[in-house]
């Protein structure tokens, strides 16, 4: 039998090893830090942070549970994608399809809808508590900016995926939805002012949202691009900014 | 060290009053001790959410069908705070004005708000007017109307209590009336004596320049006006005075059944 404490040293100094694990994990203060800094998920944490940063009753945990409820929705998401078409004839059958016949395809629909639903409410309670802690006080004030920019997409985002189970509440409330970008003053075919720049049912900025004067196919394949490629991305991109800048900025906020 | 150098001001979280700011802040390491926190955040989180999942599911109605429309026909809960202010408001108001002006709002808090106090801590005392008008816009504007919208709107968009069957014969037309036609105003309106919309449109200029009045009278006796700038003044009281408009205007048609303050042939306010 060979030793074992040589094979391990023999693995953990071997080329193959050392360009994966950069550091061993014997608890000392500099592998405490390394356990973050060499870590491209855990990075976006400071290696240290003030002691009260880490109390729940300071932050509610409220930013990072929105997080891990975009990524539920990001994994379910992709999940029922392979499962779905944004064609008017075949979503509904599809939605059932996932329902009755794709294994745990009702639980993946279920987690992407509540998470979803979970990250509307996080996102506020956390807009809550930075709010009552002053946090989006200076240095903070474009982060807040940001952070209201995230908030505008989470629910864009929400509301672009409620029509595409192509259902009576799907349609109806998204109806409901665009018919107040008819009424965009300028941009509306019946807000204020929209004769005078000649805008028309067809040709305004409800249309140019549906694809049409109503929520019909035009008007599922665009909120479909819209719900899985255009806002993720734009949402993704926001979050790196929102969480590089809490860095910059001094970490989380605390009193000074 | 990385830290010593993006943090050069960093101090120590609690600090008892008068007490010297010792040289070494108080600081922790983020492993284990928040990622930890993070993880178990994150176990209990996904355990909720998954058991949810399994037993409640996600409402799927019948095959979508544009020739039936549904009464009440009700957007998704987190807009029905918006589709609620359309009961008081013109749609390109309460649909395409005031939500950008509450986003809008909301982003230039940071830039209004000057006061330094309550800065990374729970105060209400060092911040009352921003709390206050937070709470009230939070809690009364945005998550009642939306409770509101869910539990208590019917057929017609007529109020029901939550155990009421959603009769559509019980729906009573509401006769509201535009403010030129109502009460004290209506013999001005019939034979009409002079442009009625000039009423309408003089209650909105007295209502916004208030705050321009009490500008002028208060600017050299209060510290937090004369702080804030005839600029910054100017973006308070606008905002603060389009988010009282909500409450006023369903108290005006609750309470007398007035639709429109101010009438005019491009728009309604």
């Amino acid at each position: 039998m060979p030793n074992l404490s040589e094979l391990k040293k023999k693995i953990v100094e071997s080329q193959l090893w050392r360009s994966m694990f950069r550091h061993d994990y014997l608890d000392t203060p500099r592998n405490r830090v390394l356990q973050i800094m060499a870590n491209v998920w855990l990075h976006l944490h400071p290696p240290k942070i003030r002691r009260h940063a880490i109390k729940l009753r300071f932050t509610w945990c409220m930013g990072g549970i929105t997080f891990l409820m975009f990524l539920v929705t990001v994994v379910t998401g992709v999940i029922l994608m392979f499962y779905y078409r944004p064609v008017a004839e075949y979503a509904y059958a599809d939605m059932k399809y996932l329902q009755y016949d794709v294994p745990f395809g009702m639980i993946m629909r279920n987690m992407h809808r509540w998470a979803a639903h979970g990250m509307v409410i996080t996102v506020w309670l956390h807009m809550f508590r930075v709010f009552m802690t002053g946090s989006y006080k200076a240095p903070r004030e474009f982060n807040w900016v940001v952070g209201v920019i995230l908030l505008t997409i989470t629910l864009l985002l929400s509301f672009t995926g409620y029509l595409l189970p192509w259902d009576q509440l799907s349609i109806w409330a998204v109806t409901v939805g665009t018919n107040m970008a008819r009424a965009t003053p300028l941009l509306g075919s019946e807000g204020p002012f929209g004769e005078v720049v000649g805008v028309t049912p067809r040709y305004d900025a409800r249309a140019f949202l549906l694809g049409g004067t109503l929520v019909g196919p035009p008007a599922l394949l665009r909120f479909y691009v819209l719900h899985c490629i255009f806002l993720p991305i734009l949402i993704s991109l926001l979050m790196i900014v929102h969480f590089w800048r809490i860095r910059k900025d001094g970490g989380i906020s605390g009193p000074l | 060290m990385v830290e010593a150098k993006e943090n050069p001001e960093a101090k120590p979280a609690v600090q008892s009053e008068g007490a010297s700011q010792p040289a070494v802040p108080d600081r922790v390491h983020v492993w284990p001790y928040l990622v930890r926190n993070e993880f178990i955040c994150a176990i209990i989180v996904m355990v909720i959410l998954t058991v949810w999942s399994i037993m409640i599911d996600a409402p799927l109605e019948e095959s979508a069908n544009p020739t039936q429309t549904p009464n009440p026909s009700k957007a998704p809960w987190y807009f029905l705070g918006l589709q609620e202010m359309l009961v008081y408001f013109d749609p390109w108001f309460a649909g395409v004005v005031l939500p950008s002006l509450i986003i809008v709002g909301l982003m230039v808090i940071p830039y209004i708000d000057i006061n330094p106090k309550g800065n990374g801590y729970y105060t209400f005392r060092e911040r009352p007017f921003a709390i206050a008008t937070f709470l009230f816009g939070f809690f009364f504007l945005w998550v009642s109307l939306i409770i509101t919208g869910v539990f208590f709107r019917g057929p017609g968009w007529n109020l029901f209590w939550p155990w009421e069957t959603w009769d559509p014969h019980l729906v009573v037309a509401l006769t509201n009336v535009d403010l030129p036609a109502w009460g004290p105003f209506k013999w001005m309106g019939n034979p009409k004596v002079f442009g009625v919309e000039v009423i309408g449109f003089a209650l909105i200029v007295l209502y916004f320049s208030t705050a321009v009045v009490f500008y002028y009278l208060r600017r050299d006796m209060s510290d937090a006006i004369r702080q804030l700038g005839p600029v910054r003044y100017g973006i308070v009281a606008f905002l603060f005075l389009t988010m009282m408009s909500l409450p006023i205007k369903a108290f005006l048609r609750l309470a007398f059944n007035i639709k429109y303050v101010w009438m005019t042939p491009w728009f309604n306010i």
